[in-house]
């Protein structure tokens, strides 16, 4: 009866969205307050129906109900509640529903917290947020409907993958989703600028905190995926160029170069039309990972169960959203037009400097990603395009990225004033280039170029970001939201950088055969193998190591490596012993039993590998202290049609 | 149908089978190179993984004709051939340089010249109009 | 109301990047062609499945067009398709010879007395060197050599008595008809 109920919601809530967008864009169009209103109510109505169908999903998961099919394929008596519940999103179905009621979400906090912007703008937004929504329900409800039956009804459930019975399961698909369908506000705020031929720059101010915080919520879910992949998938990587991580990773890198634009375009109304299409790429490679990861067009680790029919279907709206969008802008975009001039050295300058060497960057993993598919369409033959040429090419913008960012952070409006900056910035590059060599040399014994540059490059960043504040506080300035979120947002860059070069350079690697009382050493660290024993879980069995680690004789810790079978069947699964630690982490694999009481193991030394986590998280604390900024929350008025005036200067 | 559910089973479980304690060189030059190798050579099963991190039984045989080739002081080029003769080039991660790669080869100093090419040209022209016409440095968007 | 051409370019490129999509969606990426077709078929000499004494070669069918075909207990899909083998073995047009691949011996022999034995000859490749050889990256495959030793054509999957029709049988009467 509930998932029955679950799905009379979806429906409900597919009506609702054909209201939203109905009565908002007619209500829009012909200024009429009753209309925009029933939009505004039909949000409402959309998204309290929306939780109602996930309630009754999660319900069906709780109650082990293996009459509904998606249940049966995902669930098992044995799994515990926690896993059950985030079983709800943990394939294709039940992670659409995610993905709408995130959308519903969005949508219901532009409705109330947009009061300050005009009813018709405010009514387009919400026109073509509802239509998103529509194509998402509709796909649900005509291909891919979590509420379908099994008749008859299963007595026990496949089991939900052991692989995601993890915590991370429960935080990073909701987190990454808010990400990708926030940028659907960013998106729907440009398609919105667009249809009314608006020709000034407000909507830059009314759009920027919405996409700073649907990019920190992209931020944290990447950084979580990472980081999940590698304590759970027993090799201790943490980025595989895996498409559909690529998929994720050029929404994040639009949505940076957004938001460095709309603060151009917000403060000085130049690049209106380059923004514009920037909200609408951001959105639109949301979708195109949408698509990647359920069409089947590419080979992918996370790629849900596909179909062709759901395929067609998604490229369909994919066509039809972006196709859209893309014809809009070229319609209107071309009457966007500003006079401003700025200096070489200004902030305007670097800021567009950052946004050629993003969109490059983004474009080369789009290439590289999407290439096997071109070559293949073109009958050229099957290749494979993978970690060695991604993590070469992706240096080639990164790296002067990095060295002009330390430097724009300086650099004046209009202006540039880089002159003031001089001695900061020398003394942030010397300290940098002396640190790196240090780190490279002493620490870990080995001076390379492209080592000592990925140093050198953190070091600066984070010495220059920190130098801003320093600069502010001695001259009794204030230091703005806006300002000190920017800071921490690239010293989190910054530390990323370290970590990244860190282990990239000085990681070890080591298989080995041990027996109980046998030790290796890898890193300067000796792992002894002490202990095998039984173990029983709550739904599986196995075997689990005690392995002392020690440095110099004197014990360090000891990890607890497992290997466990899932009762539900399939294949054995290791589960990493990890010591984390400041300055790197080790990691113990389990591997197989080789007989004579021998046991395989991966060991591994992995320097300086927190600090990539630990980066991306002050890059969202960095976002968030940004979005937050007062200015946001004040009124704006806007003067619709009127290009832009010389009016006071803003601070 | 049951070989394809076995394999994605196999294929996305942590490595267990990957983990091989024979086949290592005594020489660290060698057996880093063996490293590289397996790492940059695609497993045709479990076709996300590399033949260093996959479970697979063909990737475990592939690793093992790596060492032999070594062992008996075959090139780097020369192994990857003997992989590409017999799989073509998906099994190799980097791609190929060839005439159709070419596109894929030359694009990140074609997308980075190019960005920085635009970006200059602009930054040029509105640095020019702000030096002939001081005044268009102070306009302003209309704000409050 | 003039569309000046470069606001049109991202419209452009994403039509076409949704073209490739839609021919994108009726191929298979994970299908790797062998590149072995149209060259010589690898040569071996392995252990014959049932007397470990006797070898088996390619040159066993030299002058004459043949199919190998790769297999084992392990492998669910070699069950299916042991049906149409044993059929394209009776219509008698071209010998079948086994490669059977990372097997065990015993098993792989009952299983032939289980369920019938369309081979000629089995080749028995517990290492799988020469599976490697042949490009065989998963269990069933089947190749059609020609009298010359020419691979003309790899399946990768189950064998049907459709697919041996459509896509093997035209192979082999071309050849006969131009030999």
């Amino acid at each position: 009866m509930i998932p029955e109920l679950g799905h009379f919601a979806l429906i409900l809530a597919l009506l609702l969205s054909i209201a939203q967008s109905g009565f908002s864009l007619a209500g829009a169009a012909r200024v009429n307050v009753a209309w925009m209103a029933a939009g505004r109510s039909a949000v409402v109505g959309q998204f309290v129906f929306i939780v109602l169908a996930f309630g009754a999903l999660t319900y069906a998961f709780i109650e082990q109900d293996f009459s509904v099919l998606y249940v049966a394929t995902n669930s098992h008596s044995q799994t515990p509640l926690f896993y059950r519940v985030a079983a709800v999103w943990g394939a294709h179905e039940g992670s659409l529903l995610l993905w709408s009621l995130c959308l519903a979400g969005w949508t219901l906090a532009v409705t109330a917290l947009s009061r300050s912007l005009d009813a018709p703008f405010r009514s387009r937004v919400l026109g073509f947020l509802g239509l998103i929504s529509i194509g998402f329900q509709l796909f649900m409800l005509v291909t891919s409907n979590p509420f379908e039956r099994l008749i008859p009804s299963a007595s026990e459930g496949r089991d939900l993958n052991p692989l995601l019975q993890d915590f991370a399961l429960a935080v990073h698909p909701p987190i990454l989703y808010l990400g990708y369908v926030g940028f659907s506000v960013a998106f729907a705020f440009a398609c919105a600028t667009l249809l009314e031929g608006r020709l000034d720059a407000t909507w830059a101010r009314w759009t920027r905190p919405w996409t700073l915080a649907a990019w920190l919520f992209l931020t944290i879910g990447i950084a979580l995926g990472s980081w999940w992949a590698y304590y759970e998938l027993g090799w201790g990587g943490w980025w595989f160029w895996d498409p559909v991580e690529n998929a994720s990773f050029m929404p994040w890198l639009a949505g940076t170069a957004l938001i460095h634009s709309l603060a151009v375009t917000e403060k000085r109304g130049l690049f209106k039309s380059w923004t514009l299409l920037l909200a609408v790429t951001a959105f639109s490679l949301s979708l195109l990972g949408t698509f990647l990861v359920r069409s089947g067009v590419l080979i992918s680790v996370h790629a849900f169960a596909t179909d062709p029919a759901r395929g067609i279907f998604i490229l369909a709206f994919l066509t039809a959203v972006i196709g859209g969008a893309l014809l809009l802008f070229a319609w209107r975009a071309p009457r966007l037009k500003s006079a401003a001039g700025f200096e070489v050295t200004s902030r305007e300058s670097f800021l567009l400097f950052n946004n050629a060497l993003l969109v490059a960057a983004l474009g080369l993993i789009l290439l590289g990603t999407l290439y096997p598919l071109f070559m293949d369409a073109l009958e050229l033959g099957k290749i494979s395009v993978g970690p060695p040429y991604f993590e070469l090419v992706f240096l080639v913008p990164m790296m002067p990225l990095l060295a002009l960012m330390g430097i724009g952070m300086h650099a004046a409006w209009k202006r540039g004033l880089l002159s003031l900056a001089r001695t900061r910035l020398y003394v942030a590059a010397s300290i940098a280039v002396v640190g790196a060599l240090l780190i490279g040399g002493a620490a870990y014994g080995g001076i390379r170029p492209v080592t000592t540059l990925g140093f050198a490059l953190a070091l600066w960043v984070m010495l220059s970001s920190l130098s801003v504040p320093i600069v502010r506080l001695r001259a009794r300035q204030p230091i703005p939201g806006a300002v000190l979120g920017m800071v921490i947002a690239h010293f989190g860059i910054g530390l990323t950088t370290l970590g990244i070069t860190g282990v990239q350079s000085f990681k070890v690697e080591k298989d080995v055969a041990l027996a109980v009382g046998d030790a290796a050493e890898v890193g300067g660290y000796a792992f002894r193998l002490t202990a095998l024993k039984n173990l029983v879980g709550p739904n599986f069995t196995g075997v689990e190591g005690d392995v002392v680690v020690s440095r110099d004789g004197r014990p360090v810790t000891t990890l607890h490596p497992q290997k466990r079978l899932y009762n539900s069947g399939g294949n054995p699964m290791t589960e990493a012993g990890i010591e984390v630690g400041a300055a790197r982490d080790l990691f113990v694999a389990l591997g197989d039993d080789l007989g004579q009481g021998r046991w395989s193991l991966r060991l591994q030394y992995k320097p300086l590998i927190r600090y990539i986590w630990l980066g991306a998280i002050l890059i969202a604390l960095g976002g968030a202290i940004a979005a937050l900024d007062r200015r946001y929350r004040e009124r704006v008025v806007a003067r619709v049609g009127e290009p832009d005036a010389a009016a006071a200067p803003v601070s | 149908m049951r070989f394809l559910i076995l394999a994605v089973a196999l294929c996305l479980s942590p490595i267990a089978s990957a983990i091989d304690s024979g086949q290592r060189f005594d020489d660290p030059a060698l057996q880093a190179r063996y490293e590289r190798l397996i790492h940059d050579l695609r497993c045709l099963v479990c076709q996300n993984e590399s033949i260093a991190d996959s479970n697979a039984m063909l990737a475990s045989d592939l690793r093992r004709e790596v060492h032999e080739l070594m062992v008996e002081g075959r090139t780097d080029a020369e192994i990857r051939t003997f992989l590409t003769e017999r799989y073509g080039d998906f099994v190799l991660y980097r791609p190929p340089l060839r005439p159709r790669t070419w596109l894929l080869w030359s694009a990140p100093i074609l997308f980075l010249l190019g960005g920085l090419t635009v970006v200059g040209l602009i930054v040029a022209r509105r640095a020019r109009a702000a030096r002939a016409n001081p005044h268009i440095l102070e306009e302003e968007p209309d704000q409050q | 109301m003039k569309l000046p051409l470069k606001f049109l370019l991202p419209t452009l490129a994403f039509a076409i990047l949704v073209g490739f999509f839609v021919v994108g969606l009726g191929r298979n990426p994970g299908e790797i062609p062998s590149p072995l077709i149209g060259k010589s078929a690898p040569a071996f000499s392995l252990e014959s499945l049932d007397d470990p004494a006797s070898n088996v070669t390619p040159t066993d069918f030299a002058g004459r067009a043949w199919v190998l075909n790769v297999w084992a207990t392990w492998c669910g899909g070699c069950r299916q398709e042991h049906e149409a083998l044993l059929a394209i073995a009776r219509d008698n047009q071209v010998p079948i010879m086994g490669l059977n691949w990372r097997d065990d011996r015993a098993l792989a022999l009952g299983w032939l007395t289980e369920l019938g034995n369309p081979y000629v000859s089995v080749a028995f490749d517990p290492e799988g060197r020469t599976a490697i050889d042949w490009g065989v990256y998963g269990a069933p495959e089947t190749f059609l050599i020609s009298a010359e030793g020419v691979i003309l054509k790899k399946r990768i999957g189950v064998m049907t008595p459709e697919i041996w029709q459509r896509e093997f049988v035209p192979l082999l009467q071309a050849k006969a008809g131009a030999g």
